[in-house]
């Protein structure tokens, strides 16, 4: 058995102090092996967005132990949970976040720059992501010239061109129409397909549905963990897609 | 990640947002150039103020009468001004010209009619001793002050304004009923104050005495000192004999005259070298006032640089929090911002000292600025130092956040 992508031990997040404490998190503890295909469910407020910001490197725990492909992330200085997120997780947001007034080759091109990669080779490898989700023919494009669909694929390209262990979204498709939600959907499904390992959150049932896993979250906890297909299938949702074959 | 690297990214996230670019470094460059320019301005009146007075003649003095009746007995007369010539008392005295002086007289030539401002009646020696040389033509000699012959020498602007087009030399002017011949034009002579000192004309003293003032009493005395350092020696030798000519009238008059006045004499002694110690004084006063309100432009226009950092920054917060979450080392986002913050105050602070460059070669509210190179220092070092203090602090503050934080900062 190969040491699971992430692994996470009795994690708590605490926010305020005195009357105003919130229990966001009150003690999750999950792993998640290489090539599954997890969806976090859960109503507002039950700290699946809090949980996704720590799994991202982006915040910390109050306590408990978090490992990301064998590295202990709690125990990181600031320079090397640059170094995790940078390497380790690709992060997609709700908002999709990508920088203003900045092409989509550029904004997709920027972890590689502060990976330290060199110009050419960071642009072969940002133009082939943008290929994986069908953007190659927006690469000159700028933010406010794609639709949210497309600005969204941008940011899953802009994901997984570090060749990351985890890809991380947040609600990807919160802020997408129906049309663009499929989209976004599908070029999930191929990824996880081509053995990516995906961890996701979402409210909406149909994006929870195609998931290999399905992780529901009710204040701080784990209430349900049902295995909807095996980590070495394709998606269930898969099949119905444009990309079959 | 090289340093390369990050200032492409620099010259990117200025190019992003070009008008807001363009408006900080607008602002710095208004600040920087306003600062240099003020300066300059004050440092030019001040310069032109003491040309002005270096044109007057550093080694002359001037006798005026005080009196404002012209009582005979204090008045300035040719005698008293012949008496002034004396080897024995007054040894250091080059040459004494007593000095008259016809407010707006008009003059005529061939219909065409001109206002002189100053029409001035003296011997030859003023000439030198008040650094007025001829351009065309010649001076009077003291054969025609003898004869009282009418010639004259015009200024510059009363040469345009009666001959334009024309040599006036040898040509008649009609001036208080009598005909002068031109004989000379003065070279071209920096203004002195609000008066054009070119509108003169300048006959010899009996002719002028004749015909415009009557044999009254003389206006002033010009004494012209054999050098520079003999001024005040030549001041107190002139004031001996002056109180020996006019003594025993003076004590009386004065006293019944000028009641609480200090001065007892009867006359006043204007030294240049004395007056442009003053004036110096002056100027120096007047620069650091300049100096005060460049000062708080530049404070002005500090606060200004910072304001724009500050909102540069701060709205690009979130910006920053999206490098950090893909994975960007603090160093990297700080030294991004710490280069765009130094290529915008520096570009708009060597744009600023062009324009100030540009704008001192014109000039401004009647002066010629002076640009005074410390100025350019202080002005630059003062909005570069702000740009990068006011630009770095709060990025660095940024870069220090946790992703998240700076991610949902609004």
């Amino acid at each position: 058995m190969p040491r699971p992508v992430l692994d996470v031990r009795d994690l708590t997040k605490v926010y305020g102090t005195g009357e105003a404490t919130v229990h966001a998190l009150a003690g999750v503890t999950m792993s998640v092996d290489r090539g599954d295909y997890v969806a976090i469910m859960g109503s507002s407020g039950s700290g699946k967005s809090t949980l996704m910001n720590i799994l991202g490197a982006l915040d910390v725990p109050t306590a408990g132990s978090y490992h990301l492909d064998g590295v202990d992330v709690s125990k990181l200085v600031d320079r090397q949970l640059a170094l995790a997120r940078n390497r380790l997780i690709g992060f997609i947001f709700q908002a999709f976040n990508l920088i203003p007034r900045t092409t989509a080759l550029a904004n997709v091109e920027l972890p590689l720059a502060y990976a330290g990669v060199k110009a050419k080779e960071r642009r072969r490898r940002a133009l082939a992501a943008l290929e994986v989700v069908g953007l190659a023919d927006r690469a000159k494009h700028e933010p406010n010239q794609l639709s949210g669909g497309q600005q969204q694929r941008v940011a899953v390209a802009r994901a997984l061109v570090t060749e990351p262990a985890l890809l991380l979204a947040d609600e990807p498709t919160g802020n997408l129409d129906s049309h663009s939600t499929a989209d976004v959907l599908e070029v999930f499904d191929e990824l996880s397909a081509s053995g990516r390992t995906i961890v996701l959150i979402t409210h909406e049932p149909e994006v929870g549905d195609r998931a290999k896993r399905l992780i529901r979250l009710v204040d701080g906890r784990i209430v349900e963990d049902i295995r909807q297909s095996a980590v070495d299938q394709i998606p269930v949702g898969a099949a119905t897609g444009r990309h079959t074959r | 990640m090289s340093l390369y690297e990050v200032i492409r990214f620099a010259l990117r996230g200025l190019s992003a947002n070009k008008l807001r670019s363009a408006l900080t470094m607008l602002g710095i460059l208004i600040g920087v150039a306003a600062v240099i320019l003020l300066v300059a301005v004050g440092n030019g009146s001040a310069k032109a103020i003491s040309d002005r007075i270096e044109a007057l003649g550093t080694n002359t003095i001037t006798v005026m009468s005080t009196g404002r009746g012209g009582t005979t007995s204090t008045a300035l007369t040719v005698p008293i001004a012949n008496a002034l010539v004396d080897p024995a008392l007054a040894p250091d005295v080059a040459s004494v010209s007593p000095v008259v002086t016809a407010s707006s007289s008009t003059m005529t030539y061939e219909g065409t009619e001109h206002s002189v401002s100053s029409f001035v009646g003296t011997t030859p020696s003023w000439f030198a001793a008040s650094n007025t040389p001829v351009g065309t033509g010649a001076s009077f000699t003291t054969d025609d002050e003898a004869q009282g012959r009418r010639v004259v020498v015009i200024g510059q602007t009363v040469s345009e304004e009666l001959f334009p087009g024309v040599d006036p030399i040898d040509k008649q002017v009609t001036v208080g009923g009598a005909l002068f011949t031109v004989i000379g034009v003065l070279s071209e002579k920096s203004s002195t104050g609000f008066q054009d000192a070119n509108d003169t004309a300048i006959a010899p003293l009996s002719a002028v005495r004749e015909v415009l003032t009557g044999y009254g009493s003389l206006n002033s005395i010009l004494v012209e000192a054999k050098s520079p350092d003999k001024v005040d020696a030549v001041q107190s030798e002139v004031a001996t004999i002056l109180n020996q000519r006019l003594k025993v009238s003076a004590t009386a008059s004065t006293t019944s005259r000028t009641g609480g006045n200090t001065s007892s004499t009867p006359y006043r002694i204007q030294n240049a070298s004395q007056l442009l110690a003053t004036q110096t004084e002056t100027a120096d006063t007047f620069t650091t006032l300049l100096g005060a309100v460049a000062a708080i432009s530049l404070l002005v226009g500090g606060i200004g640089i910072t304001n724009i950092m500050l909102v540069t920054v701060t709205e690009r917060t979130r910006e920053i929090g999206i490098r950090k979450a893909l994975g960007a080392p603090r160093r990297v986002i700080l030294t991004q911002f710490l280069i765009e913050a130094t290529l915008l105050s520096v570009l708009g602070g060597a744009l600023g000292v062009a324009a100030a460059l540009i704008g001192s070669s014109f000039e401004i509210v009647g002066v010629k600025p002076v640009i005074v190179p410390s100025s350019i220092g202080l002005a630059l070092g003062v909005s570069i130092a702000i740009g990068l203090f006011f630009g770095g602090l709060p990025a660095s503050r940024a870069a220090r956040l946790r992703p998240i934080d700076a991610l949902r900062y609004e």
